[in-house]
Order: C-alpha cells, then structure tokens, then sequence
C-alpha cells in the first residue's frame, strides 16, 4: 500500500517518521560540591586537573548538591557549568540541593535528578554490575580511583593496581593497560585493547564505542563477562578449559572467540 | 605519634568488633595507651566484648556534639591500664556522626597522647564505614574464608585506596593488612572454604595472621573478655602473633593445619 500519512492517523505512528523517546541508562559522572566559591573552586580545580589534563573531555556530569547541607548558599549556575565546562565536564543536571538552590538550577536550564539520598562522602555511584545491556558504556570515566590511574600518553591508561570490587576503569579513545588483577565485581572497559597482566575475574569490554579489531588479552582467564564492540560472552559461556589459562579475546566473522596463546 | 587503625571488612559478622577487642587490648598489653571506639552508632556491641556495657555514662555521640568532653566518655579499663573504650550511643542514628565531629574527637585523643587509635567499622559501606575509615593511617580488613567475604574485603580496600582522607589529599596511603578470621583448617583441607593462598592471591595486600574458628571466642564475648587475654585458646596466641607482626616483628603462621591427634587423646577423648 502506499497510503500517505492521513490527518486522522494514528499519532504515535506519525511520529515515529521522526523520533522516537526511549528511557536508557547511562552511566555519568558524579561532580560532588563542597564549596560553592567559583574562585576558590576555580584555583582547585587549576590545580587537581593538571596533573592529568586529558582525563576528560565532554565528560558528561551532574552537579551533586548533597555535600554543602547548606541550602541557604546561593549557587551561581551558569558561572560553574562554564567552569566545569572549561575542564572537559559538561554538567547536565543537578541532584540533591535545596528546593531554592534546585529552582535556580531550573532556571539555568539544567535538569534535575533526584537526591542520591546518601551521606556526604558517600559513593555517588557503583559499577553498574547489574547492567543489562553491556554493549555500549555510553559515558564513563573512572569512577572511583581516578587518582590511582596515570595517562602514559594522550588516550591509553596504565592501571598499576588491582582493580577491586565496585570499581570501574575506563579508558576512553585509548588501550586500557593493567599490570595487576580484575577482580571480582569490578568493570574495565576501553575504547580499543585491553590488556591484563594479572587475572581477569571481573568484566572487560573492549571496543567499547565500536571497534571490531579491538581484543583482550589476559594472563589468566577468569571473567564474569568479557566483551567486544558489543558482542559478549558470559562466564557460563565460555570454554571451560580455557578458565585459568593466558587468553585472547577477539571478534572472527562477527563471532566472539577465544583461544589461548603462549606455551599451551 | 598517634596512629589510627580501623578495623572494617564491608560483610557484617566476620569478627571486626571481636578483632578490635583483641587488637586494641593486645597492643594495650604491649605498654602502648590505646583507645578504642565504636563506630557502630545506634547497634552498639563493642562495650560487651570489652566487658564495660555497665560503665558506659556518656558515649561517642555525646562527644562528637559537645554534650561531653572526652575525659567524661573514655571508660578506663579495669584489666590494663593504658587501655580506654569509647562506646558507641545506642540511642542515636548513624547521622549523628559527621567528619568534623569525628575529627575533633580524633584530633583530642592524639592531643591526650594516645599512641593508637582503634577505629571499630560498622559494617556495610555507609557513611558510618566511611567515617570510620577516613582519617585512618592503617587499616585491618577482616575477612572470613568464604566468596562473598572476600568480594566485600575487596570493595572495602578499593574504597580505603580511593576514599580516605589520605588519598583524597594525595598522601601516602594508608598500610592495608588483611585478618582472616573463623578458619576451620579441617575444613579448608576438604575444599569447603577458601584457602588462605586464594585469598591472598585475589586480595593482593600483606596478610596480618589468621584466626582459627574457636570456641574460645564465643566464650570470651560472653564473658566480656577480648579473646585475647585467653592466651590458653588457639584463637587467644593468633590474636597474639597479629599483634607482634602489626609491630613489625616477624612471627610465623600457626594453626593453619588440622593437628592430628596422639595417640593418648584419641584413647581418651579429648
């Protein structure tokens, strides 16, 4: 049939010629404020970005209010979101706050999430280990040792040691490059390689924002999940005479295999 | 120089509150003043394994808000000396507690010439956790032989690398030592639990001792008595040896085997 589009159609249908609205999670980045002092926060910020200038770029951020507990403090939003935006943190909400500081918020077009409802200091977020869909980490950083974590050169990441439970490593247009183990509960995602000269127990996905030829090697092969442009394996799916032994990892013909390497 | 050493482990009932009796007393014992406080405010447990549950005035929150000072709060106790609880509020939330507040009190046994702090972690990572392990120098994570412990431990270590006072401010970071606590050698030996090499090979940090699952620490919670004045039990001399090695003398690992039985007891029974 070639009916065009009729004024009594279906709305939802003529829509969909032109967008569609979906609900996805993405994981973001938390920006907990202690002191909203521009200045202040513009020197400390000079300060802790140097030491790695490249760790974020367009990073997408939410502002958490929580830690002032001072609702009476009045926000300058659209002075910080340049700030943060200057730094590679673009800032797309905010949480927590008070209903004052959460309506200037509003007014400087930014959204707003819920209150994170956990105590100053608290962990803004966790790995998403429940995470349904592993194929694309839309927009992730380090969440949790940022510190631990040198840039060797623009894009790769050294991680010297062992990535625990809860943690997340993201290596962002670069090799992810691990001298000690992935445990347990914990993630490691790159852009390109991974590679991991410990054991592997936790999940490793590479190729994170589509990249057939990227692999993973580890020493020992132990994982929840490894994964590839989007093609994953889970632990019950693999081989298990490849469990414990040196692996790689790769796509062949659209297939996720894995087969051992060195002295096998 | 003050030292503060938390005692956390992320599972709840591993023995950190049983460990920070020990730890606290057995240093106690070794001529250092040592305080130690419960941070497991509103589910307080520590004053009945010290044995002080009846002396307790004022508490941990009292002191945190002002509503008394440090003197007031600090229960002397009665076997050693140089050794003091601070029992946690069993009236209060954990929200009593904040970073400042924890400070002072910190800040004012260190003033008072305590040589170490013992710092009891509730369990979970909440804030009562996170306070507890903040301003720590050193940490004791506790774990017992057995997958989801362990996977806790873990959590717990990547947040005292990440979360503490010391790495927020790019300090050197704190000395982390792991204490495998309730191990049953006979049941290690038939593949029921984690071996103490699996451990060590997935947690990665030095390894303070290992305390074998004994009566004798039933007993000594019961009786209000840090397990490790039993010096008599198995559990008593690990706690013992933990505590030589925290100083930094060496001590071989004991009680990791199953002892096999003479020939007199198997006769007689034991």
């Amino acid at each position: 049939m070639n009916a065009s589009p009729h004024p009594t159609d279906d709305g939802d249908t003529a829509a969909k010629n032109h967008f569609v609205l979906k609900r996805r999670a993405h994981n973001l980045m938390i920006f907990e404020l202690h002191n909203p002092s521009i200045v202040q926060l513009a020197l400390r910020l000079k300060d802790h970005m140097a030491q790695a200038p490249n760790l974020f770029k367009n990073t997408p951020t939410v502002l958490d209010l929580a830690p002032l507990e001072d609702g009476f403090k009045v926000i300058d939003f659209p002075a910080l979101v340049s700030l943060l935006d200057n730094h590679g943190l673009t800032i797309v909400g905010i949480s927590g706050g008070s209903e004052a500081q959460r309506n200037a918020a509003a007014r400087a077009r930014l959204a707003l999430f819920p209150a994170a409802n956990q105590a100053p200091g608290a962990e803004p977020q966790l790995a998403p280990t429940q995470d349904a869909a592993p194929a694309k980490p839309a927009e992730t950083t380090p969440s949790e040792a940022p510190s631990e974590v040198q840039a060797d050169c623009a894009s790769n990441m050294v991680m010297r040691q062992t990535v625990r439970a809860g943690q997340q490593l993201y290596a962002r247009g670069g090799d992810l490059i691990i001298e000690a183990s992935v445990n347990e509960g914990s993630e490691v995602i790159a852009d390109g390689d991974i590679h991991i000269y410990g054991t592997l127990r936790g999940r490793a996905l590479a190729g994170a924002r589509g990249r057939k030829d990227a692999r993973i090697w580890c020493q020992n092969l132990d994982a929840e999940l490894v994964s590839i442009n989007g093609i994953y394996r889970t632990r019950d799916s693999i081989e298990p005479d490849l469990i414990g032994k040196a692996a790689v990892i790769e796509i062949q013909q659209d297939k996720l295999i894995i087969r051992a390497f060195g002295f096998v | 120089m003050s030292k503060i050493l938390v005692i956390t482990s992320g599972k709840g009932g591993v023995g950190k509150t049983t460990t920070s009796a020990s730890i606290a007393t057995g240093l106690a014992q070794r001529g250092h003043k040592v305080a130690v406080i419960d941070f497991d405010v509103g589910l307080r447990n520590l004053d009945l394994i010290m044995g002080v549950e009846r002396r307790v005035v004022y508490d941990f929150v009292n002191v945190v808000q002002g509503e008394a000072n440090l003197t007031q709060a600090l229960i002397k106790d009665k076997r050693i000396g140089n050794l003091y609880v601070l029992a946690a509020s069993q009236t209060k939330d954990k929200d009593a507690l904040t970073e400042e507040g924890v400070k002072k009190v910190l800040d004012g046994l260190k003033d008072d010439g305590f040589d170490f702090i013992v710092c009891d972690s509730p369990a979970g990572i909440e804030k009562g956790a996170q306070l507890a392990m903040y301003f720590a120098d050193e940490a004791i994570v506790v774990s017992n032989p057995e997958v989801s412990s362990v996977r806790d431990a873990d959590r717990m270590l990547g947040l005292l690398a990440s979360k503490s006072y010391r790495a927020v401010n790019n300090m050197p970071s704190i000395k982390q030592h792991l204490l495998v606590t309730r191990y049953a050698p006979a049941r290690a030996e038939a593949g029921e639990m984690m071996s103490i090499e699996d451990m060590m090979e997935i947690l990665a940090v030095p390894l303070l001792g290992v305390i074998p699952e004994s009566p004798a620490v039933l007993n000594a919670s019961n009786s209000g008595q840090p397990v490790i004045l039993d010096q008599e039990s198995d559990a008593g001399q690990a706690y013992a040896d933990a505590i030589a090695r925290l100083l930094g003398e060496e001590r071989p690992l004991r009680f990791l085997t199953v002892e096999k039985k003479g020939f007199f007891s198997r006769l007689f029974g034991n």
